[in-house]
């Protein structure tokens, strides 16, 4: 009896019934999940692999500096020539050869020394290998000063300013990220939402202009009912799809780590490295306590809230477009010159979202855009885990909804013209005309 | 109130282009009304608008005694001219689908569409994909979608093409046997012979205006030439062809007969009567052929056009 849940009913039924988005909903966490897999493998692949570097150290001052690691292993040379090391290096396929030159001033060792390889060397190597000479031969300097080295390391002083707003939240810079990450995640997904169930209202349109049932269905139902019918039982069929791929994704997630061991988190041995590290430094594991508060700290109940309410809004204001535009093309060629208007501000909104919020998530351009009805569900999405005021969420939803209610009627329209015209594409003046139909 | 349905001065205007200027139309209930006119004429503007698809710039529509309201749409059964159906759906499905969209429940939809399966012979292809049938078989479901709600008016654009013979007669049996059931049919073709089998009451739409309407019988009778196809052997034909052409206005005619006839057409003026004319003819000679030539709807339609 209830047309709009009858088509409703219908969008969503053949949408998740056709069997290219069966596929593609089993296949697209699987395909994203294994890339991971191998990515992750093949660059512990990559890093595992014994490196032998030989030294040569002709100035003897450096040699007891170097102890072997999982991955490199080192091997000292004793009185040979320069020529001689290399050609040994090259037969025996190590990495590379570390060269230091003996010089009685410090400073000149420091600029003297040299690596030999076959290929170019490994960046995070050298870095690796750079940092260390050039801390043992600090001390080594300072030695050679006169200046005792455990009164420098006893007199270091570690800065950490804790922040604290005037009411008393503690906060701190992770706070922010975690924020960052919180806002970008749901002003991101809404965008990628946007264009992929966008683009399915926008080619189930063309679907029924091209098979020619729309006039059949248009002589029993309203135009904006059989739209709204449309868009809404696409999205729900996108939000089923959505739901699937992060169940799946994490069910897989879970059984391949267990299966293979493979640790997603610390995927590569290099940040295993700075891990490690971080964690022998007691002010990181305040930090990572520090991330886990900033969690517990964020406006999780309005967050959500407005999550929701900014996902619907922003959805149906650019899903209504996209419906537009399918009414009024005959052929998904003809819709590039009407979707871009549509996608310019959808990206404009993501990079003031990623560039202006990261700088000052109050400041006037990212408040104003959060304002704008067609950039506000991205930018306020980012904004909102910052902590804005309720009032202007409000106003800000407010006026996406005013917008929303004349995008829809205009698209209306748009598509009550649009889908009982073939065979011309359109120009922006006509569709102007149309409205006036 | 005789009318299932009354078009008064409908106009409508698509920017600058006229489709339909001040047309007027009366459907007489139980009647089968042939909507005529050459392409891009405004025919198919006018039943949009009767379907409430597009709205008339002016003036208004009345079904059955009430002025068009939304409610009304569950009355209408309309097959466009430009038909289709979803490609990915069944059969079975896409019929409940729009036999529900009509306002049927889910129950009388399925038992409706059971018998009207049987009907046209299709039981088995309910669950068949639309991609899979020809187009003569997509027809017969939108023609079953069309009536199954049991409308007072049906309405079909050009509803034979894709059919080949024997379903056009199998869909215009059904057309004819749902208006003895009390159903009105509003018809719009090109196809003048089908016009001449079903309709009662024609209206010619050219240009966007009226140029002709009223009942087919009356219209022939307004065209027809008092014109005769004489076909006579008599003993001296030349002679014959004279002496007639003295008289009335003659010319040859073209139809198959078994001798060597004269074969003429002969218009009468408006004071002649057709059996002095037959008289005459018996005098002279064996008349083997002799027919009033009634216009046929195909050529009124043409001649009225060109009239214009």
């Amino acid at each position: 009896m209830n047309h709009l849940a009858l088509i409703i009913e219908r969008e969503y039924l053949t949408k998740v019934k056709n069997k290219s988005f069966i596929v593609m909903t089993i296949l697209s966490p699987i395909i994203m999940i294994a890339l991971i897999a191998v990515v992750g493998y093949l660059s512990q692949i990559n890093n595992n692999k014994e490196r032998t570097i030989s030294i040569l150290d002709e100035s003897g001052i450096l040699k007891s500096s170097f102890i072997d690691t999982e991955t490199v292993k080192y091997h000292i040379l004793d009185n040979m020539s320069l020529e001689d090391a290399k050609i040994q290096v090259n037969k025996n396929e190590e990495y590379g050869l570390l060269y230091i030159g003996n010089f009685q001033d410090i400073n000149k060792v420091g600029e003297h020394i040299k690596f030999y390889s076959e290929e170019s060397p490994s960046l995070t190597l050298m870095s690796a290998l750079e940092s260390k000479l050039e801390k043992q031969l600090t001390d080594l300097k300072l030695e050679f000063e006169g200046v005792d080295i455990e009164k420098i390391k006893a007199a270091r002083v570690s800065v950490n300013i804790g922040q604290e707003s005037f009411i008393g939240e503690k906060t701190s810079k992770i706070d922010s990220v975690v924020k960052l990450v919180f806002g970008g995640l749901a002003g991101y997904l809404l965008f990628m939402f946007i264009i992929i169930y966008g683009n399915m209202i926008m080619r189930s349109v063309i679907e029924e202009k091209t098979s020619r049932i729309i006039e059949i269905i248009i002589s029993s139902v309203k135009p904006i009912h059989l739209m709204l019918g449309k868009i809404i039982g696409t999205s729900l069929a996108g939000i089923t799809q959505f739901i699937i791929w992060i169940i799946l994704g994490s069910v897989l997630m879970t059984l391949l780590s267990l299966i293979f061991g493979v640790d997603f988190a610390q995927s590569t041995s290099g940040q295993q490295e700075i891990l490690n590290q971080a964690m022998q430094n007691p002010d990181v594991n305040m930090e990572i306590q520090n991330a886990i508060n900033a969690f517990y700290n964020l406006p999780i109940t309005n967050l959500i809230i407005a999550f929701i309410l900014f996902f619907i809004g922003g959805y149906l204001l650019y899903s209504s477009f996209y419906a537009a535009i399918g009414a009024a093309v005959d052929n998904e060629t003809d819709t590039q010159q009407f979707l871009l208007p549509i996608l310019m501000p959808l990206i404009l909104a993501v990079y003031i979202g990623i560039f202006t919020v990261i700088e000052d998530p109050h400041g006037t351009v990212s408040t104003v855009f959060s304002f704008i009805p067609l950039t506000s569900p991205v930018v306020m999405l980012m904004r909102i885990p910052f902590g804005v005021p309720i009032w202007q969420q409000i106003v800000s939803f407010a006026l996406l909804v005013g917008t929303f209610i004349f995008t829809v009627w205009f698209a209306a329209k748009i598509y009550r013209v649009g889908i009982l015209m073939y065979g011309k594409k359109p120009s922006y003046k006509e569709l102007l005309k149309w409205i006036k139909y | 109130m005789n009318n299932l349905l009354e078009a008064h001065s409908v106009s409508k205007k698509f920017g600058d282009f006229t489709a339909l200027n001040q047309v007027s139309i009366s459907v007489p209930k139980g009647s089968i009304f042939g909507l005529l006119g050459p392409n891009g004429a405004g025919k198919t503007t006018l039943i949009r608008i009767i379907n409430q698809i597009t709205m008339p710039d002016e003036g208004k529509v009345i079904l059955d005694g009430e002025p068009l309201q939304a409610h009304h749409v569950r009355d209408i059964g309309y097959l466009p001219e430009e038909r289709g159906l979803y490609k990915s759906m069944k059969v079975g499905e896409q019929a409940m689908y729009l036999a529900r969209l009509k306002g049927l429940s889910k129950d009388e939809a399925r038992t409706r569409l059971k018998y009207w399966f049987e009907r046209l012979e299709i039981g088995d292809w309910w669950n068949k994909k639309i991609q899979e049938l020809s187009k003569g078989m997509a027809q017969k479901i939108q023609f079953i979608v069309t009536v199954l709600h049991e409308p007072k008016l049906l309405i079909f654009d050009e509803p034979f093409s894709g059919f080949d013979p024997i379903n056009a007669i199998l869909i215009k049996d059904e057309i004819l046997r749902l208006r003895e059931n009390g159903a009105t049919v509003i018809f719009s073709t090109h196809r003048m012979e089908s016009v001449e089998e079903l309709c009662d009451q024609i209206t010619l739409i050219h240009q966007s205006n009226k140029i002709l309407d009223g009942k087919l019988t009356d219209i022939k009778r307004q065209f027809k030439t008092n014109t005769f196809e004489v076909g006579i052997r008599a003993t001296d034909n030349l002679l014959l062809e004279k002496e007639l052409s003295e008289k009335f206005l003659v010319s040859p005619a073209n139809f198959k007969t078994l001798g060597n006839e004269l074969k003429l057409n002969v218009k009468l003026s408006e004071k002649d009567i057709p059996n002095d004319l037959l008289s005459f003819l018996t005098s002279k000679g064996e008349v083997s052929h002799f027919v009033e030539l009634i216009p046929s709807a195909n050529d009124i339609f043409i001649q009225a056009i060109k009239n214009n």
